[in-house]
């Protein structure tokens, strides 16, 4: 960060020094020309795939047909008809609150964990060893979903080892892959297990880059490893957590829909099914595109006004914010 | 563990505390391990045994037909090489659209940087979601193409705020102007200059997008429609989570050992498609911590 204020001000400098030729913009940004071209790759990307898209948003509010087009479709009658429908059913108030739950259950567990989680390992102190468990950890974030449910599936299914164990000591078969109760716990465990140690990174750079000396002068005090956690390590790492908290926050209603959906199966769908599922389901399994994108909108538009109360939240309590 | 060097100034209550952090550490470590060992050992070990309820924790009872049926079943390989080749050119891609981007957003005296970056950082906010997008990519014609595998995902604002930090950072402004006054152009910089600078972002970059594109899942199930073009985590998902390796052995072979097979075949299937990468990165995986911290420098 201070670096680019520095570079920030040498640009200034910059700038005042070219004061006397009196460039205007367009000189400037024709003098950058080369600039733009390499930013053509991207910026093609960016109206493509994602303002083009934003534009198609539009058929959430019509009729939309596709031979006609998005323009040439008719203005659905009433304009919020599509939402209303979404909202007149009974799964939209049960995929709404899954989604709500689900989100605000991982992030309540999920969060904390890889803090804590950085904190015990920055008192491992053979840098080795802390390296080796570092990398141990990060190991199942490079796995894709399906491989993780695979290995859920194998282990938890009905003949699966867990069972196998339960079983043998006397206890009934859980279904943990279909239940409905366990959707949620496997959900997040298994959330936890994948993203703990690589979501810790960033929280263990905070922790390295804390100056010795705070900690020399908590031993001169006679301050144990405990009260240094407590009263150096958690403080100093406080804005790193709160800006990954309001980047999470962010996310809130786009809650991991992939893995949702590979966890679908038959009665746990009451818990399973997310606003994101069904968009899929009705919208590209049974071709509803205008209702499916009004639903889409709707979940993107609850996600965009919870970030921009959190950025705000924060902003005002601890002058940390992203925009 | 840390006792050797500071025993003589550790309190009780600290000696208490590294104590209880060694036991969790431990166990973080065998949680985390252990799932991935167990697979890997049930791949190899008789159904037979692995059925009984064990906890295997060494490889007992050999046996290795899984991996005879894997090693055959050739839908298996198409899939492993469509994945490969979404992959390499995914990657590349979108290394073409991120580094050079990278580089102009962090120039200062680009006119416009600032609306520009807000115009990225935004989709990482807000989007048109499934709908639209599937659209667009149908009236593009490139549904059920390579190009609908690679093209979405192309950019990802994070990643190119990741790469832009590395420039700010790592290319000092006096090379610039050193450059400039040599007669030095934007591209001349860039291609002479700033990129045999930058391995680290490249190799952090190009780290991210092709695990991204690995895994992708969803995409596939959405942008593709030929079987034969499905990616590596489509099949996966079809023959352990949907139970379609029963199928996969040979026909002539007695209910018996079908059935024993086909238990293996899962642990078999998800070693095949996962430890490969699971082997390689722990030499690559300096390169992602770096990815993250570069990135944190911003927020």
């Amino acid at each position: 960060m201070k670096k680019s204020g520095n570079q920030k001000e040498n640009g200034k400098g910059g700038k005042a020094l070219k004061k006397g030729h009196e460039k205007s913009t367009l000189v400037k940004a024709l003098q950058c020309w080369q600039l733009y071209v390499l930013l053509i790759p991207a910026l093609l990307w960016l109206f493509v795939f994602a303002y083009y898209p934003m534009y198609g948003l539009l058929i959430a509010f019509k009729d939309f047909k596709i031979r006609a087009g998005i323009l040439a479709s008719p203005w659905a009658d009433p304009l919020f008809k599509h939402f209303e429908a979404f909202f007149s059913t009974s799964i939209a108030m049960n995929a709404i609150k899954n989604t709500i739950v689900l989100s605000l259950e991982t992030l309540v567990i999920g969060f904390p964990i890889p803090v804590l989680f950085a904190l015990l390992l920055n008192q491992v102190q053979r840098t080795g060893l802390r390296k080796t468990i570092q990398t141990i950890t990060y190991a199942p974030y490079f796995m894709s979903n399906v491989v993780i449910l695979s290995i859920i599936t194998v282990m938890f299914s009905a003949n699966g080892v867990v069972n196998n164990i339960i079983t043998k000591s006397g206890g009934k078969e859980i279904l943990f892959t279909s239940a409905a109760e366990w959707f949620r716990p496997l959900y997040i465990g298994s959330g936890v297990w994948q993203t703990m140690g690589f979501n810790a990174i960033i929280f263990i750079a905070a922790l390295i880059g804390i100056s010795p000396e705070y900690y020399e002068a908590a031993i001169m005090d006679g301050a144990s490893r405990f009260k240094r956690v407590l009263y150096i390590d958690i403080p100093m790492i406080m804005p790193t957590v709160i800006l990954m908290l309001i980047l999470q926050i962010g996310n809130i209603m786009n809650v991991g829909y992939e893995k949702a959906y590979l966890m679908q199966f038959g009665p746990n769908t009451v818990v399973s099914e997310l606003i994101s599922t069904y968009v899929y389901k009705v919208g590209l399994q049974s071709a509803q595109y205008s209702f499916a994108t009004a639903v889409g909108l709707f979940n993107s538009i609850v996600n965009f006004i919870i970030l921009v109360i959190a950025n705000f939240i924060a902003k005002k309590t601890s002058d940390i914010s992203i925009f | 563990m840390a006792g050797k060097k500071k025993a003589m100034k550790m309190s009780k209550g600290d000696r208490v505390f590294m104590i209880a952090n060694a036991v969790i550490m431990v166990l973080v470590c065998v949680i985390v391990i252990y799932p991935l060992y167990y697979v890997l050992l049930a791949s190899v070990t008789d159904p037979v045994v692995v059925n009984s309820g064990k906890l295997l924790l060494y490889p007992e009872a050999w046996y290795t037909e899984g991996y005879v049926t894997t090693l055959k079943y050739a839908p298996l390989w198409t899939a492993y090489k469509n994945t490969i080749i979404y992959t390499v050119v995914g990657t590349l891609v979108s290394l073409v659209c991120t580094i050079p981007a990278g580089y102009a957003l962090s120039r200062m005296d680009l006119v416009g940087r600032k609306p520009i970056m807000f115009l990225f950082t935004f989709t990482m906010f807000f989007s048109g979601g499934m709908i639209p997008l599937y659209l667009t990519i149908q009236q593009l014609n490139i549904y059920n193409t390579l190009w609908a595998m690679v093209l979405p995902v192309a950019v990802s604002a994070y990643n190119l705020i990741v790469c832009r930090s590395f420039f700010d950072t790592s290319v000092p402004i006096e090379l610039l102007e050193a450059a400039k006054i040599d007669g030095c152009s934007d591209f001349g910089f860039f291609f002479k200059i700033a990129i045999p600078l930058s391995k680290t972002i490249i190799a952090v970059m190009a780290l991210f997008y092709a695990t991204a594109m690995w895994n992708q899942f969803f995409n596939a199930l959405m942008y593709l429609q030929d079987y034969d073009k499905m990616p590596l985590q489509v099949v996966l998902r079809d023959l352990v989570l949907m139970n379609q390796a029963n199928q996969m052995g040979s026909s002539g072979a007695e209910m018996v050992t079908r059935q024993k097979l086909a238990e293996q075949l899962k642990y078999c299937i998800v070693v095949v498609s996962a430890f490969p990468l699971l082997c390689i990165y722990p030499f690559l995986q300096k390169y992602f911590a770096k990815g993250v911290t570069i990135g944190a420098v911003k927020g």
